[in-house]
């Protein structure tokens, strides 16, 4: 059995799974102080009459690293940065102690300048003198090299123990977007830590031996106790668990657009065949960029109870939400008043939803029907021009091949799966708006849960080879190889194979049913005056997400 | 945190499966390492700077600036299509208002590519810039165009296409003829009889550094800019002139690169040559890149950058200032040059050569302008390859008047070689008929 636990913002929804089928479930609301007994709770509650050596596989899905961020609630860390040529690295400062020291690479990995211990051993010093116990260390190019972050951690391990370096974050290069991301998960380790600590001792006493996972941005799970080495990965896993508990709805064939339709927002995720859209590079959190891997979202202000008016002689609804439905004791009209009025919404108080319609249609001079039947078209005509234009965006991202920009997947919905409270309601203008077929899903928050328990482990590998520096590298694994001049793309391929099993292994994946994509695959050859000096090798390799029983 | 005081548009093709042939500069790896520097300097996140994929263009723009012989398909690739379609998206979002200035840093280049087309030139086949520029005019009504092309080698295939039209001013700097390809561009090059003046080239010395080459744009370029009053301003931003670069003998830097993006301050740069793969231009493109974007760039520096080594020298310096000299006297005395140098006949007839030194192809051409005052003239192009193709192409410019139309129509209703071409960019009019 697999129980799945989704920890949103207002409730708290578990399940229990045998067999893809739901045994039990449980809906409690989030404690918002104390997440862990939130957590437990749900689980106590599940398995209540079940014995515990059942349990197979346990997915949490936990907004902590969300609230430690939006809240504040983060650790001091002091940030270490090297960088060379290029952008003044005093503009990525961030942290409550930011320091660039001596020392720098080039896009090759070879060093221009080295590092200087001295200068690091007292920086060291006085960092711990003002009392900062994590550490993000940060070279420019050390995807390409991590010796300078590996040094550097060497001197600083005397004095620290919570130390966090650039090249583990990811293979990607990006300078700012590795600073952020490594300060992140410093930032968020202590109170990650804690949470940790307390579930792995709640699952001793139950006697839950079967492993914990914990749901990433990206759709993906990852063993509980490696995730206190990368807490910012579980940011945003609300909102992929919603997305992947959509998939068992979804064709597998053609591609589909999911709306979670709230009473302030829909969020918007886009499925091709069946599997998440991912923003590969990273995204923003709080227009701070990371490289942190997540299922590709986007938020916008339309829902139920967005606030209509009436300007300009025209209704507008949303962006912004005062509240709830005049039904439900609001004090402006909304769309699901809109609903009340039509008697699409069986529920709420109908005079005062009329009321609002009335304040609607009076000023526009058109009747009570006309004028509920707009507010919808309106909200419904917010959302269809939202997804048609993350579609575009999507299929119009740059490429930087012929061979991308002439053959690459372009994304054609051809159907649409709606979540929230107002799904059903929504589903049909959207459908009559947009022309693509739309369902809703039923039991969403149950499937939220569900998505979360059913999610498969995720993860990438970048590798990187240099025959005329005779060296292969997967920084993030912390793999480095000397290579001989012959070494071949198909080596690079099968190495970074290998590494990417064994690591999908390590994050407790089925490796019977593993699938492997290919998201970079290239080898130039380097000439100098006009000879081959060597081949530059990068593979990237990911196993997508997706759910257990398929 | 960073963010761009202009809101600047890149589009960014590096063109990783394609090259001209495995070992040539122009090949795939070409814009590698740019792609990891400008990558890891976060520079597509930074606030105020947006990445836009390339748009292909149509024939029919293709058209507007080339006569393809015997048709765009043989001289062309996709690459081609997407190299001046990254040029293509960047104009478009210029001229909608969508950003405040545009870089394309696309690949194969276009320079070198002249209005009639056998092959492949200096590594170019068709010209990025004037199909961008004729795009411009066309579909926004872009009147007075300016064109400076900073690459180390004379932009003679963009002198070609706009040798006879008042409207684009094109000043070309560039290491002197008698030391590099193509081995033109001399101060003498002053444009065709109804343009003349209008095509400025500035010879710089081997050796040039930041001194001498700032000086000419701050003394020579700037000035005459300033009197020409473009409605917008195109960089070929070729990077060439490095003191690494291969194939050339300049002196110039990343720091020189971006503090003449400021000088200069075009609407527009496009991505010429460049082959310094490793050592430049990882560090010129991050610096043209926020130089465009108001973005601080006083870091961005060569590993081995030093501005000792590469100091000008006073006999460099004492040359610049004389051909800057010269050029300004050309432009000064402009309105006087029809008559001392091509007189006043009604039609004027012009012969010459072109080497396509890519593909090894010769060819001969005749050419017809019609004297008017009123537009750029109606030309006629005879032209014949040792490859054996002879075709007559008619091209009528866009801000061609009534009179030289009726005389490009009647060209066209007369002529009668192997292919015969006509091209009025007025009414995007594009026939062609064989004999
Ligand atoms: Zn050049
Ligand atoms: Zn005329």
């Amino acid at each position: 059995m697999i129980i799945g636990i989704d920890v949103g913002g207002t409730h708290t929804d578990g399940v229990l799974l045998s067999e893809d089928e739901i045994v039990k479930s449980v809906k409690i609301p989030t404690k918002k102080d104390n997440l862990y007994e939130s957590v437990i709770t749900a689980i106590d509650s599940l398995i209540e009459n079940t014995d515990p050596s059942k349990i197979k596989r346990t997915v949490l899905s936990t907004t902590l690293t969300t609230n430690a961020v939006v809240q504040k609630k983060t650790s001091p860390v002091a940030v270490i940065v090297s960088a060379g040529p290029g952008i003044d690295p005093e503009f990525y400062k961030t942290g409550d102690y930011y320091c660039v020291v001596k020392g720098a690479l080039d896009h090759r990995g070879r060093e221009l300048a080295s590092l200087d211990e001295q200068e690091i051993r007292s920086i060291s010093e006085e960092i711990k003198k003002n009392g900062i116990k994590n550490i993000a260390l940060i070279s420019k190019f050390s995807p390409r090299n991590p010796s300078h972050e590996n040094q550097m951690e060497k001197i600083f391990s005397s004095n620290f123990r919570n130390i966090f370096k650039g090249h583990n974050v990811s293979g990607h290069l990006n300078f700012p977007g590795r600073i952020n991301t490594t300060w992140l998960n410093a930032a968020v380790h202590d109170s990650y830590d804690n949470f940790f600590r307390s579930v792995n001792e709640s699952f001793i006493e139950r006697k839950i031996k079967s492993p914990v996972h914990i749901l990433k941005a990206d759709g993906g799970t990852m063993p509980l106790s490696q995730s206190v080495k990368f807490p910012a990965q579980t940011i945003f896993s609300g909102p992929a668990a919603s997305v992947m508990g959509a998939i068992p709805c979804a064709d597998k064939n053609t591609d589909s657009i999911i709306l979670d339709i709230g009473g302030t927002t829909t969020d918007i995720a886009v499925l091709a065949k069946g599997v998440p859209v991912i923003a590969q590079n990273g995204i923003k959190i709080q227009n701070i960029k990371t490289l942190i891997r997540a299922i590709e979202t986007r938020s916008i202000g339309a829902g139920g109870d967005s606030f209509v008016k009436v300007e300009n002689s025209k209704i507008s609804a949303g962006p912004e939400r005062k509240g709830p439905a005049m039904a439900f004791g609001g004090e402006f009209p909304t769309p699901t008043d809109a609903f009340v009025f039509l008697g699409e919404i069986n529920d709420g108080d109908f005079e005062k939803a009329k009321k609002g319609i009335e304040e609607i249609a009076t000023p526009l001079g058109i009747s009570m029907e006309e004028a509920a039947e707009q507010i919808i078209d309106i909200t419904a005509k917010n959302i269809v021009d939202a997804f048609t234009e993350m579609i575009s965006d999507i299929n119009n991202k740059p490429v930087y091949t012929l061979h991308d920009f002439l053959d690459g997947y372009v994304l054609n919905p051809q159907s649409i799966l709606v979540l929230g409270g107002p799904a059903g309601v929504f589903a049909k203008r959207i459908e009559k708006l947009s022309g693509i077929k739309t369902i809703p899903v039923e039991n969403f928050s149950i499937a939220n849960a569900k998505g979360a328990a059913m999610a498969k482990p995720t993860c990438t590998v970048t590798l990187f080879a240099d025959t005329a520096q005779k060296k292969a590298y997967a920084v993030s694994e912390n793999y480095e190889e000397s290579i001989p001049s012959n070494y071949t793309r198909e080596d690079a391929y099968a190495k970074a194979k290998a590494l990417l099993y064994a690591k999908a292994e390590k994050m407790g994946a089925d490796m019977k049913n593993i699938e492997i994509e290919t998201i970079e695959d290239m080898s130039f050859n380097m000439i100098r005056g006009y000879r081959s000096s060597g081949k530059n090798i990068r593979i990237t390799l990911q196993v997508r997400p997706g759910l257990v029983s398929e | 945190m960073l963010k761009a005081k202009n809101k600047t548009g890149l589009v960014f093709f590096p063109a990783f499966d394609w090259a001209i042939d495995p070992t040539h500069p122009e090949r795939e790896e070409r814009l590698l390492y740019t792609k990891d520097q400008v990558f890891e300097e976060g520079i597509m996140d930074i606030e105020g700077i947006i990445e836009y994929k390339p748009l292909k263009v149509t024939r029919n723009e293709i058209n507007r600036a080339h006569f393809c012989v015997p048709d765009i398909e043989s001289v062309t690739t996709n690459s081609h299509f997407i190299s001046a379609g990254g040029a293509k998206a960047i104009a478009q979002k210029f001229a909608q208002g969508e950003i405040d200035k545009g870089f394309a840093l696309v690949r194969p280049p276009g320079h070198h590519a002249m209005r009639v087309v056998h092959g492949g030139r200096g590594f170019c086949n068709i010209n990025i810039e004037a199909v961008m520029i004729e795009y411009l005019r066309k579909e926004y009504g872009y009147r007075k165009i300016a064109i400076v092309d900073t690459d180390c080698h004379h932009g003679d295939g963009t002198q070609d296409v706009y040798w006879h039209d008042p409207d684009v001013l094109f000043i070309s700097l560039h290491q002197d003829g008698r030391t590099l390809y193509p081995g033109s561009g001399f101060t003498d090059e002053l444009g065709g009889p109804n343009a003349c003046g209008y095509t400025l080239n500035i010879p710089l010395p081997p050796n040039t550094s930041e001194e001498g080459y700032l000086y000419t744009i701050e003394n020579c370029v700037l000035p005459v800019l300033e009197e020409f009053k473009p409605d917008i301003i195109v960089n070929s931003a070729g990077q060439d002139n490095h003191y690494t670069d291969p194939i050339t003998n300049m002196n110039f830097t990343a720091q020189g690169y971006a503090k003449l993006t400021t000088l200069l301050n075009p609407d527009i740069a496009v991505l010429e040559g460049g082959y310094s793969i490793e050592a430049a231009l990882p560090y010129v493109n991050a610096g043209i890149i926020l130089a465009m974007a108001g973005i601080d760039y006083s870091k961005v520096k060569e590993p081995d950058y030093s501005p000792e080594k590469l100091k000008e020298s006073a006999d460099t310096m004492k040359y610049i200032k004389n051909v800057c000299e010269k050029v300004l006297a050309v432009w000064d005395s402009r309105n006087d040059l029809k008559k001392k140098i091509y007189g006043n006949d009604p039609i004027f007839k012009t012969k010459r050569n072109i080497m396509y030194d890519t593909d090894g192809i010769y060819e001969r051409q005749f050419q017809h302008i019609t004297n008017c005052d009123k537009c750029g003239g109606a030309l006629k192009i005879d032209s014949e390859s040792d490859r054996g193709w002879k075709i007559t192409g008619i091209h009528a410019p866009v801000n061609v008047c009534e009179k030289c139309l009726l005389q490009a129509e009647k060209w066209y209703e007369t002529s009668n070689s192997e292919i015969n071409y006509f091209h009025d960019n007025k009414n995007d009019r594009f026939e062609r008929k064989k004999h």
